[in-house]
């Protein structure tokens, strides 16, 4: 039994179908890369995968459990955390209470009427922006950070609930390359330590290349090839459509 | 038989001029997205111009038609001119500012027209050459709505016309659908806003002269006609016009028919079957599936737990625990309402400076508090005590259930939802006179022995409102109030690391609720009455009004608010009659000059230095 199995994932709107027929698989310990030319489908198949869009059909088996048709909250309780395309953080609140906020529902404490938030689970908190690289901004708010600095804290957030599986869209958009491959090195690190199944998207073919253990590749909503890094750089399909005009 | 074809008919009339006033709401909606809460003013700015105009004209056919015409053309070009002076400067402000900006205008209309014609009912002249009426299945029915009933599909076709066979109305049509659109069609988007409000505003004003031979033209007809034109609008679909149609005849229908089988509370039938289309039909029965746009996200600032906001409130509370040794009755008076209305303002913070929900009828809970503690004093005999802890349950209960409805919408549906919950209440309240005392409410509602002195009952409201306010700040920074944020600042990320947004939001619907129920109940015995009048919309504006005198994005802010409303509106009003035009004046010039209150523009001048 894979941690994730997906079998054929399919999601129209409207007319275009923007993901048909996709089938993969993820195990602890991969880094998989989900490519694809812009409007391939990749971030649908995200929101698929964590529930905030409805398949119209297919399935989606985390430990041999369905994931289908629950909410993206219970999703997320069964240890599938996601970071966005478009980073999605709380303006409202400081770096490190953005963190507190995960872990305090992750504890399942946020109808808690009493106690300051700010004053629990901070330590934990700052732990976990250390791992990411922000532990320096912890107490400045979300609202003013740089675009590659919510990066992190989103992924900091995503860490918080110790989640089994990653969902990363897009995680080094917005930051410079050296700073993009300091942040897959982490990711990579991230996943050899604690055994997470990462899938990532990603426009950069250095990143890719430079970690992905396995790759996806999506076409018009269906995947064309599934293989290690260098079969799929070798794969005819793939750099006609793909890799052909990026070179 | 015919008995129900007459009842359907007279249905049909005021479906009518339902839908008239209705159409303009909804072109205005669709293209600027903003809910003109004035447009109720325009209908009745309409009738009042049309009642003068038909009695100095209106003794022939065409100087009544002429009148009606001229009427709404009036109306026309005010709501050009409030296009062009007030909502050109909000289309980019959150929806807060554009409810109450309008409701700003609302205020002012009112105190104008009183000040022009009179507080009196004004009965008008019928429409010469159909003052009688026909006979249909040997019940009269009037001629005057016969030709009515005729108007609405007429108006409906002329619009369909204007819309499709114009290049005006297809640009409109094209503003309507995206609005970024019609400038790069190379339109002047101000010229063709202005356009449409006059339309709009036109449409009220015939709308409003038309009623003139129905009914008497009165001061209430703004807030009737918009509630009305809100349901309607809603439950047709934001910005769609044969949705409108459809509804104000469904409305019409419900009206007419609810009057022989409820006759006591059809206005809660009118409301409830808005609450029932939007729970099912979330976008209404014509409406695209589409959330109203978000409106421009002010990013909220970090808000922080001070130490030092601890010790000024413990100063605060002494000295203010401390005034009625220094100062006379009338001056503890007026503390004790303020620190009552300082927790109604608070408990509707919480929903809106905490969840970014807001709550247009706010309302409904104080007036729950206050009805449910004079209620256990009237009917059950309760002591003081007793009523004062009744009020917080009755009104928390009452915010449980319209809670659960209104947060399963956002945004300006939420508001809308709200609104009409108040409403329900409101009717209620007013139509149920056996058991609440109808228009004349409740009196005799006073403290126990112990505590009717003026000093003692301020203490007692300052030692429970200062409890109250102390647990709400608590929330705020606990994590439940972090939770709220969450979901306001994004749901997205909110529901995606496990945070149930919808179950926050009416939990604290029922917290707000209850605090605001404390308040109500307390203000009931401090006045030693209730009435209909405390779950008004102006009441529920009136908080909203504190919350944006003291700065939306501060837990303080609303104290500072509700204290500064209070005192204005204490001295404004022993000074002049004028009170509500000066608050709507007062509003307007808020929302355009301060969008984040005063109390937040202080702090923001703090936090750059
Ligand atoms: N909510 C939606 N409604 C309608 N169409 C959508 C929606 N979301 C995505 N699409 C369409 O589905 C297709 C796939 O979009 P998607 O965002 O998944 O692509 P992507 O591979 O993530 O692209 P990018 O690399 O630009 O992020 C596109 O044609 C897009 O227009
Ligand atoms: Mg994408």
């Amino acid at each position: 039994m894979s941690r994730l199995e997906v079998t054929d994932l399919a999601r129209g709107f409207g007319g275009v179908q923007a993901v048909s027929g996709v089938s993969f698989t993820l195990e602890s310990g991969e880094l998989l890369a989900l490519i694809g030319p812009n409007g391939a489908g990749k971030s649908t198949c995200f929101n698929l995968l964590n529930g905030q869009l409805r398949p119209d059909s297919g399935r989606v088996r985390l430990d041999g459990v369905d994931l289908v048709g629950l909410p993206p909250r219970r999703i997320w309780a069964m240890g599938v955390g996601r970071t966005f395309q478009i980073t999605a953080t709380f303006a409202s609140m400081t770096v490190a209470e953005n963190v507190q906020t995960v872990l305090l529902s992750r504890a399942r404490r946020l109808f808690g009427l009493w106690r300051p938030a700010s004053r629990q689970f901070r330590d934990e908190a700052l732990a976990l922006l250390a791992r990411v690289g922000m532990a320096d901004q912890a107490d400045r708010p979300c609202g003013v950070l740089a675009y590659g600095d919510l990066k992190r804290v989103e992924l900091a957030m995503a860490l918080a609930s110790d989640p089994k599986i990653l969902l990363m869209d897009e995680p080094t958009a917005g930051m410079a390359p050296a700073e993009r491959l300091e942040l897959m090195a982490l990711t990579a690190a991230l996943v050899r330590e604690r055994g997470l199944a990462v899938l990532f998207t990603e426009h950069d073919m250095d990143v890719v290349f430079g970690h992905a253990t396995r790759l996806l590749v999506l076409d018009r909503g269906a995947i064309i090839a599934d293989g290690p890094p260098d079969a799929v750089r070798a794969d005819r399909r793939v750099q006609a459509v793909y890799l052909g005009d990026e070179s | 038989m015919s008995f129900l074809l007459v009842q359907a008919l007279s249905g049909l009339a005021t479906a009518a001029t339902l839908f008239l006033v209705s159409s303009g709401l909804t072109i205005v909606f669709g293209v600027t997205r903003i809910v003109n809460f004035a447009h109720g003013s325009l209908c009745m700015i309409g009738a009042y111009l049309g009642w003068s105009l038909i009695e100095r004209f209106g003794g022939s056919v065409g100087g009544f038609w002429g009148s009606v015409a001229l009427a709404s053309l009036g109306a026309g070009v005010l709501g050009a001119a409030m296009e062009v002076g007030l909502l050109r400067r909000l289309y980019r402000s959150p929806e807060l500012f554009q409810l109450l900006g309008t409701f700003g205008v609302v205020l002012v209309v009112q105190d104008a027209v009183a000040w022009i014609w009179g507080p009196e009912d004004l009965m008008g002249r019928r429409a010469p050459g159909l003052k009688g009426s026909v006979d249909i299945l040997g019940q009269p029915f009037p001629l005057y709505d016969l030709v009515l009933i005729g108007l609405g599909p007429l108006v409906l076709g002329l619009l369909w016309l204007l819309f499709t066979r114009t290049r005006w109305g297809v640009l409109v049509r094209a503003a309507t659908q995206d609005r970024d659109m019609a400038s790069a069609l190379g339109v002047d988007p101000a010229r063709l806003f202005t356009g449409v409000l006059f339309l709009g505003s036109a449409l009220a004003g015939l709308g409003g002269a038309l009623q003139v031979p129905r009914e008497a033209v009165n001061l209430h007809m703004d807030m009737a006609m918009i509630v009305e034109a809100f349901v309607v609008v809603v439950v047709g679909g934001m910005g769609s016009l044969t949705g409108a149609f459809l509804a104000a005849l469904l409305i019409g229908q419900l009206q007419a028919f609810g009057i022989l089988v409820f006759p006591q509370i059809t206005l809660v039938l009118v409301f409830l079957f808005m609450a029932v289309v939007l729970v099912l039909r979330p976008h209404g029965l014509m409406g695209r599936a589409e959330e109203a746009p978000p409106a421009a996200a002010t990013a909220a600032p970090v808000l922080r737990l001070g130490n030092r906001g601890g010790w000024i409130a413990v100063g605060l509370l002494a000295l203010l625990a401390a005034a009625p040794l220094l100062v006379g009755d009338y001056a503890v008076i007026v503390l004790t309402e303020m620190v009552i209305l300082a927790l109604f303002a608070a408990s509707l913070h919480v929903l809106i400076g905490l969840g970014g929900l807001v709550s247009f009828g706010h309302a409904a809970y104080f007036g729950l508090g206050a009805y449910g503690a004079a209620l256990l004093v009237r009917h059950l005999g309760a002591p003081m005590p007793l009523a004062l802890a009744g009020a917080p349950l009755v009104a928390g209960l009452g915010a449980l259930i319209a809670g659960w409805f209104c947060v399963r919408r956002s945004g300006l549906y939420f508001a809308m939802l709200t609104l009409a919950f108040a409403q329900i209440t409101w009717s209620v309240a007013f139509q149920w006179s056996g058991f609440t005392g109808g228009d004349n409410g409740l009196l005799g509602i006073w403290p126990s022995a112990w505590a009717s002195g003026k000093a003692v009952y301020f203490w007692l409201t300052l030692a429970l409102c200062a409890g109250a306010l102390a647990l709400l700040r608590r929330a705020a920074f606990a994590p439940f109030g972090y939770a709220l944020r969450a979901g306001r600042d994004s749901a997205l990320r909110a529901e995606s690391v496990g945070i149930d947004v919808r179950r926050h939001q009416w939990f604290a619907f029922a917290l707000a609720g209850s605090a605001a129920g404390l308040a109500g109940g307390l203000y009931a015995f401090a006045k030693g009455s209730v009435f209909p009048t405390l779950m008004a919309v102006s009441v529920s504006v009136d908080a909203l009004v504190m919350i944006l005198l003291g700065g939306v994005q501060t837990v303080s802010g609303p104290l500072a608010g509700a204290a500064l409303f209070h005192l204005l509106e204490s001295q404004v009003m022993r000074a002049t009659d004028l009170w509500r035009l000066l608050l709507g004046l007062t509003i307007v010039a808020l929302v355009l000059l301060f969008p984040r209150g005063v109390v937040g523009v202080l702090s923001s001048r703090r936090e750059r230095s």
